[in-house]
Parts: structure tokens; sequence; C-alpha cells
């Protein structure tokens, strides 16, 4: 073997990446899904969501009318609990980097940090529409298996799409609510109980409850569930509940991450 | 290259880091010494962009930190080897490293190898890691872009004697080839034997920066003696100012001046030897002693 043909060999393997080109975002986007699941606690949140949903269909199957045995049905029951973890997932998705500090090393190779956050974006909505479609499946199993008469015949696209628009906002939710808080347990206790006080207050106190619908997630969130289609208000209404709870604790909190010290 | 200019950090009222300008050029080891909370850690996070700066500006190989596209294959980086999931292997660590970066996947195991982390530790969660591991992971980290540029905050922090001699080895490799270090550290001695320039920080001021020979040659004489205070009267009677220093004298005259003094007087010398035998720890305590927190000089 001649020196050339050793030199050829070892420029090859050594082939890496050239330094000056910016890592591609799909690249960060399963970086990001692998560190959802490369931790017990990880593993288990996805474990759990996917078990609860498995459990929620079984028990809808064995207490529900048969009547009611239908595909929208099983679909509607999985949302509640689902839409209890992922918010959950999403918060942790940012957090992590704080209580674990991992933003140490994350934003050392990825300077431009809004590219990680952009990658934990994307990877939350695909974790998210892995749930939904997770639920799709069980729930047609279910369907199927229960051999209910006209047991799809609610199904459309704009039932699907409501469906989703409450888990992704669910994931987005939880991220905004861990950028803003940039610590997991504030973040989590915060999720769940602000809306519910919310929640309550509306219910007491008439002037809040007036416009609770435009202002509460939960309340305006709630027709979702439903069959029904919605009217053009209650839509609008969707847009301003989350304005304030997703988009407002989003934009203050990414702003904060931009400028703040990673240590 | 590492290029540091006029670099400020204040915290309110409190300047962590204060003008502090230096640079850390390839085929050496350039020492960042200082007793804690001195601005060590602060300045390494300005560097690569963890921390904004109040004033100031670092250049990475001639480009600011954030505008590398992918930093890793250039710089590598250890600030804090605990700063990792607890509940991931080291194993899983460094593959995210190596996604992160677009490294082939064999480069985990070549890693794992240079740092002497076995397959099975490698299996183990870094809650399970003692120190000295998670600083050999945290080098494997560094070095998985195989970068031209290396910084590390206190490596040597938490490694045994084994450990510290053989990253004395690495580095000193890394350097000859023509790589770039930047390593900081309280631990002094460690730095002494490895360090080629040496960039002296206080309460965030830099006090002293060179080569270490030229901080090293000092001159000046340091000198033991039973009788210390008749020594010292005089010295000072002879016209050679002189000043306590642990258990001796210090002075900036030569030693055979000194000597002379003492044979004079008929006093007893214990020890009588160019000051610069007592090393940068000498320099670093005086340097700093001033900005020193009570009881961190241990």
């Amino acid at each position: 073997m001649s020196t050339t043909t050793l030199h050829e060999v070892t420029a090859i393997t050594r082939v890496a990446p050239a330094a000056d080109r910016r890592i591609p975002l799909s690249r960060l986007v399963r970086v990001e899904l692998r560190k959802m699941a490369d931790t017990r606690s990880g593993m288990w949140l996805l474990i759990g969501l996917a078990a609860i949903t498995l459990a929620i269909v079984a028990i809808y199957y064995v207490t529900g009318e048969e009547s009611e045995r239908t595909f929208t049905h099983f679909m509607a029951a999985t949302l509640g609990p689902q839409g209890f973890l992922l918010p959950v997932l999403g918060i942790l998705l940012v957090t992590s980097e704080w209580s674990q500090r991992t933003g140490l090393v994350s934003f050392t190779l990825v300077p431009l940090r809004g590219r990680v956050l952009a990658a934990k974006v994307v990877a939350g909505l695909l974790a998210g529409t892995a749930a939904i479609v997770l639920s799709i499946g069980l729930a047609a199993l279910a369907t199927v298996v229960s051999g209910t008469p006209h047991g799809f015949a609610e199904l459309g696209l704009v039932q699907l799409g409501k469906f989703a628009i409450l888990q992704l906002t669910g994931v987005l939710q939880g991220l905004a609510f861990g950028l803003l808080f940039l610590s997991s347990a504030p973040a989590i206790v915060s999720y769940f109980v602000f809306p519910t006080a919310l929640n309550i207050v509306g219910s007491l106190w008439a002037p809040l409850g007036h416009i609770q619908p435009w202002i509460d997630l939960w309340a305006s969130q709630a027709p979702l569930f439903e069959v029904s289609n919605l009217s053009d208000q209650q839509w609008v209404q969707i847009g301003t509940s989350n304005l304030i709870w997703v988009v407002l604790p989003f934009v203050v909190g990414l702003a904060r991450v931009m400028r703040v010290e990673v240590k | 290259m590492i290029t540091v200019h006029h670099v400020t950090k204040q915290y309110g009222a409190h300047t962590a880091v204060d003008d502090v300008s230096f640079a850390a050029r390839p085929g050496r080891v350039t020492g960042f010494l200082g007793p804690n909370g001195a601005g060590k850690s602060t300045t390494m996070r300005v560097i690569v962009g963890l921390t904004p700066p109040t004033s100031g500006e670092v250049l990475v190989a001639g480009k600011r930190y954030r505008d590398m596209a992918n930093p890793g294959l250039c710089v590598g980086v250890l600030l804090d080897a605990s700063a990792q999931h607890a509940g991931r292997t080291g194993r899983e660590i460094l593959t995210i490293g190596t996604e992160t970066m677009g490294l082939p996947k064999g480069r985990v195991d070549e890693l794992l190898e240079r740092v002497s982390l076995s397959p099975i530790e490698a299996r183990r969660r870094l809650r399970d890691y003692s120190l000295g591991m998670r600083q050999r992971l945290g080098i494997a980290h560094a070095l998985l872009g195989d970068p031209s540029i290396l910084i590390l905050d206190e490596p040597a922090n938490g490694l045994d004697p084994a450990g510290i001699h053989w990253m004395r080895g690495l580095l000193r490799d890394y350097a000859a080839s023509g790589g770039t270090v930047l390593l900081s550290s309280h631990l002094l001695h460690e730095v002494e034997v490895i360090a080629d320039d040496l960039v002296l920080i206080g309460h965030g001021r830099i006090v002293a920066q060179g080569t270490k020979d030229e901080l090293l040659r000092t001159g000046g004489t340091y000198v033991e003696a039973e009788q210390r205070l008749p020594l010292l009267h005089a010295l000072d009677a002879a016209g050679i100012p002189a000043t306590t220093s642990g258990d001796g004298l210090r002075s900036d005259a030569e030693p055979r001046q000194v000597g002379a003094v003492a044979a004079a007087n008929g006093i007893t010398l214990d020890q009588l030897r160019p000051a610069e035998g007592a090393g940068l720890e000498e320099l670093f305590l005086q340097l700093t002693a001033d900005t020193q927190r009570e009881g961190a000089v241990a």
C-alpha cells in the first residue's frame, strides 16, 4: 500500500462536517426528540401518556353506553387525560435545560438560542401529534371492536382538527409556561392553579363571568370537546384566550431566555 | 486563538469582571488563575456567549462565538462537568453531542476510550458518576468535534493524582499539536506545571499576565533564619528593605547581599535562595492577597 492511499483512507475516515455549515433545524429537532425519551423520567412520561390513552379507551369501552361507543366519543375520552400530561411534557422540555443545567451545553453547541427553542417547539408538536395519532388508532380499534352502527358517522376533518387544536395548544402552553418560569415546579403548579383559580372566580363573580369565555382557556376550549360546530364568536374566544395563556407567556418567556445568563 | 477585549460584566452595582483583556494563543496552554469568586467562570461564560457582557467583545478563532455555525467543531468547552442531566448515561450524553454536531456515531467510542471510561461505566447514569468521572466525560464531550480550541473551567477538580497526570499529558499534547488551551484553576501547582502563559485575576481585575517565565522572573531573595527579627533589623540598617513572608523574609536584593549582611551580623541562616524558588504560589498570593476571600487560601 502506498502512502498516498493510506493518506486517502485517513482522509475518508476522518471526514467531518464543515464547521461553517449551520446545524440544520431538522437535526436539532431529532436531538430534542431523543432528549425527550433518553432519561427514565422522560421515558415514563411517554409511557404514561400511551398507557393512560389505552386505559381510558378500555374503560370507556367497558363502561360507556352501547350507543355512545362511537369513534368521536372514544377519541374525546382520551383528550382530558392526555391534555393533562402533554403540557407537562412541554414544560419539562424547556425547564430541564435549567433544572438539570444542560442549557450550559445545549446553548454552547448552538449559540443562537432561538434555534434550540424552535427545535423544542417542533419536537413538542410532533410528540403532541403522535399522541393524537395514538388516540385515533385506539379509538378506531375500539369502535370497530364495538361494532356500533354508524360508529364513524361523526368523524370528519373538522372534528379531528378540533381535537388537534386542543392537544397542540396544550403542548404550546406547557412550553410557554416552561419558558416563563424556567423551573419545573413553579411552571407545573402555575399551569394548573392559575386557570383553575380563574375558572372558580369567574363562576362566583358575575362581572368576570361575563367575559370569562374570552379570557379563560378552559371555558373557551370546552366546545372543542363537543361534536357540535363552533360559532364564529366561539372561535374568536378560543383565539383571545390562547393569546392570553399561550402567546403572551411564550413571548415574555422567549424574550427573557434570549437575554438571560445561562449558568 | 481567543481574544478578550475589555470585557466588563456588572451585576447591579457589583462588578464581577472589570475591563478584562487577554489572549490565548495557538500551540500554548494559557492558565487562567484566580481565587474563588475572582471572575474566572463569568469571563469564560462571556467567551462562549452564555453570559452577555456589559461591555467589551470576545473573538474566538476570529469570530464572535454566537456567529459560529457549528461551534462544537471549532471550540471544545467544559464549564461544569456536573451540568448534565443526572438521569442520562455517559454514553447518551456524548451521543447527544455527536448528533448535534453531525458527527459519525463511532466518535463516541473513540472518545470514551480516549478518556479511559469503560463501556460499563459509560452505561451508568451521570448521577452515579464521581466528580473525577464527570470531568473525564466532560473532557470527552469537549473533544468530540476535534476542535482546535479548548476552554476548560477547573477541569482538574475532583481528579485523582493519576487523573491529573493524565489530563496534564493530554493538554500538553493538544497544545503541542497546535491547539489553543484556556484552562482556569485555583490549583496553582497544577497550572504552574502545565501552562505556558498565565493570566492572573483577582476581584474581577487582571492583576498580572504574561508568559510563565516572565512572571516567575521576579528576582529577589527568600531567606529563613531563627533570628528572623534581628535579621530584618540588620537588613534594614544596611538599607535593604525586606518583608516577612511565610517563615522567612523576602527582599528584592540579591541572595549574595542578604547573605553578606547576615554574615556581618553573625546571624545563622537556615535557608537562602532566589525568591522564584517559591514559585507561582507566592506570586499568586502576593498579587491577590488584598482581594482574597478569607479562608479561601487553603
